[in-house]
């Protein structure tokens, strides 16, 4: 299981990594959402996929099962994945603007706020 | 927890800007207050620990406050105070939305909390609070320019953010604990048994992540792109604060998660010095303030880093010496620049002139900070280089201590080609005269500011030696991992 698992968080990465290379600005935001995602999944992998029941101590017992699955990677990945969509809606919204104000979302035209020269640089709207 | 409430409060006031503005100050007064108590008490009994919840570390999450935390939350209060005030201050008042005053008070919560926190994961929970707020208060005014610039932090700083994360999850599967004085334990242990392999691997991933969001060599280019497009005091709260934090966890990384030899300190002491001729040469072509100024973060940022690379005690609290003194000069030099801008009517410096004879007051703060930049006695930036050059002196690194002085000269000189361009200089209109009214009041916050980087200078003797004890506590983290997991290990 882990062995596919890693495969599949592979790819994801590989998939991020080439969206991330896109000329176009959503594509490198879904680039931004999958390689989250794919974080997620390795955390979720890398501390083990071993356990079997659930991280809660029963009644009678004094401590967690060894069986149990580790909780805290879950908690963690709750976390980050609240925070992931919070970070992808603001993106999204500031893609709109982007298109909104600038006409277009192609990233090689976004280059005002580098160039050396004032002239060049957008007039305030 | 004092900004968390003033943010709440900010938001439920946003329909009544007044009541909204005394909230903010009054918050940001109570914080700085917050942040001295805390140095004082820390200063007495060397740590101060919280476990949140009750929850025995390393199980519950830990806050902690050694001595470098507190000088950070100390000077995080003070530059929040002047941007605040600065912001009420400002001509342009009216044309900030409500939304200002709580998002700012949101990042100071992540920037402090990020400073006080023990537990690794929270760490990452802190970043991503700032990072929210410092995109919204980039993209605020919702212009061209902000946009273009928010795109590109925004999109590096989440890569980065990813990294973070990813590195974290590796380290908890290998270590299996998010405290950061535990993991420091297992890691010696590991390194001590030479089975560290995974562990550097999730090290590396920190280190680029916290080298991006320092603004790092080859790390930086996202910074000059966005940090002069928003408004004046968002830009110096930015320039004050948020590279900061990237520094202050790679301070961390280096010396209580990762200590030693785990990761290199030669590559680190490389990437400095490349930063900081990098983030000079990219100001001295430069022609507009506040781009000027961002570029000078970058090499500031190098300073830092040699500090923290050459890990003597005296290299550390030189860096830490440095970072205060960074806060409170950058964030000043870009609030004057933002005061002077609006004056002139440009940050263009083809534009700019004449204002020595218009407003010399404000010409003499601005000398006061760029001169503290640029390292002239006896004002913060001397002191600060000093030590620095002090500390490559010491661990005999010739060649980084050319280049230190070398980077000094060139901040010299281009923080004297804005002197000269915006004030010394005629106006290039002829019969220019000042459009806006001369309002000294306006001059409070930097002077304010500028008064604390004389005394930096001046009576920079106490805080250094707080500074080197701080350095002590920094290369010997055993005080640390007792305090947090409580048992003598």
């Amino acid at each position: 299981m882990e062995i596919i698992m890693s495969i599949v968080i592979g790819v994801s990465y590989a998939s991020a990594v080439f969206l991330l290379l896109q000329k176009r600005l959503l594509q490198i935001i879904l680039g931004i959402a999958l390689l989250g995602h794919a974080t997620n999944l390795l955390i979720f992998v890398a501390s083990g996929l071993h356990g079997t029941t659930l991280p809660i101590i029963g009644n009678e017992a004094k401590v967690l099962a060894s069986t149990a699955v580790d909780p805290l990677p879950q908690a963690l990945i709750l976390t980050a994945i609240v925070i992931g969509l919070a970070l992808f809606g603001f993106s999204l919204a500031l893609a709109y603007r982007c298109v909104a104000v600038l006409g277009h979302d192609d990233v090689d035209q976004i280059t005002h706020t580098d160039s050396l020269d004032e002239s060049t640089s957008l007039s305030e709207n | 927890m004092v900004p968390l409430l003033t943010a709440a409060f900010a938001i439920l006031s946003r329909e009544h800007p007044v009541v909204q503005r005394c909230l903010s100050l009054s918050g940001i007064v109570v914080l700085f207050i917050v942040g001295f108590i805390l140095m004082g008490q820390v200063l007495e009994h060397n740590y101060l620990t919280v476990q949140v919840g009750g929850w025995e570390a390393p199980y519950g999450i830990t806050l902690i406050a050694d001595l470098l935390a507190a000088i950070m939350v100390l000077f995080t209060g003070l530059i929040g105070f002047a941007v605040i005030l600065y912001s009420l201050m400002s001509c342009k008042q009216d044309g900030f939305s409500s939304a200002f005053h709580p998002l700012v008070h949101f990042l100071l919560m992540g920037v402090c909390g990020a400073f006080l926190t023990g537990d690794i994961f929270n760490l990452y929970v802190c970043f991503e609070i700032m990072l929210m707020a410092s995109f919204a208060l980039l993209t605020l005014e919702g212009r061209a320019e902000q946009t273009e610039g928010a795109v590109k932090y925004v999109v590096l700083n989440l890569l980065s953010s990813a990294l973070f994360l990813g590195g974290l999850g590796l380290l908890y599967a290998k270590v299996g604990t998010l405290n950061m004085a535990d993991i420091s334990l297992i890691v010696q242990q590991a390194v001590a048994d030479d089975n560290a392999g995974p562990i550097r691997l999730a090290g590396l991933l920190f280190f680029v992540s916290f080298s991006v969001k320092a603004g790092m060599f080859p790390f930086f280019f996202w910074l000059p792109a966005s940090y002069h497009t928003p408004s004046v005091p968002v830009s110096a709260l930015f320039a004050g604060l948020l590279t900061k934090v990237g520094v202050y966890a790679l301070i961390r990384l280096h010396t209580l998660i990762m200590p030693g030899e785990v990761l290199g300190h030669k590559l680190l002491l490389f990437m400095g010095v490349a930063t900081m001729l990098i983030g000079v040469f990219g100001a001295a072509s430069q022609m507009h303030i506040r781009r000027i100024l961002s570029f000078h973060i970058i090499s500031q940022i190098g300073y830092i880093i040699i500090g923290v690379a050459i890990n003597t005690v005296l290299s550390l609290a030189s860096a830490i010496f440095f970072i205060v003194h960074n806060i409170v000069a950058k964030g000043n030099l870009f609030l004057v620049s933002g005061i002077a801008s609006n004056a002139v009517g440009s940050e263009d410096l083809h534009k700019t002139g004449g204002m020595w004879k218009a407003w010399p007051q404000l010409a003499i703060i601005y000398l006061i900070s760029a001169f503290s930049l640029a390292g002239l006695p006896p004002l913060s930036g001397f002191v600060a280089k000093l030590s620095i050059v002090w500390a490559t002196v010491e661990s005999k690194l010739w060649w980084v201590m050319a280049a230190v002085i070398f980077t000094g000269l060139l901040t010299l000189y281009s923080m004297i080609k804005i002197w000269v361009e915006v004030f010394w200089k005629d106006h290039p209109e002829k019969n220019w005269t000042l459009t806006v009214s001369k309002d000294n009041k306006r001059l409070l916050p930097v002077s304010f500011l500028a008064l604390f980087a004389i005394l930096l200078g001046i009576g920079g003797g106490p805080l250094f030696d707080i500074c080197m004890r701080a350095g002590e506590q920094l290369t010997d983290s055993s005080g640390y991992i007792r305090v947090v997991l409580g048992a003598p290990q």
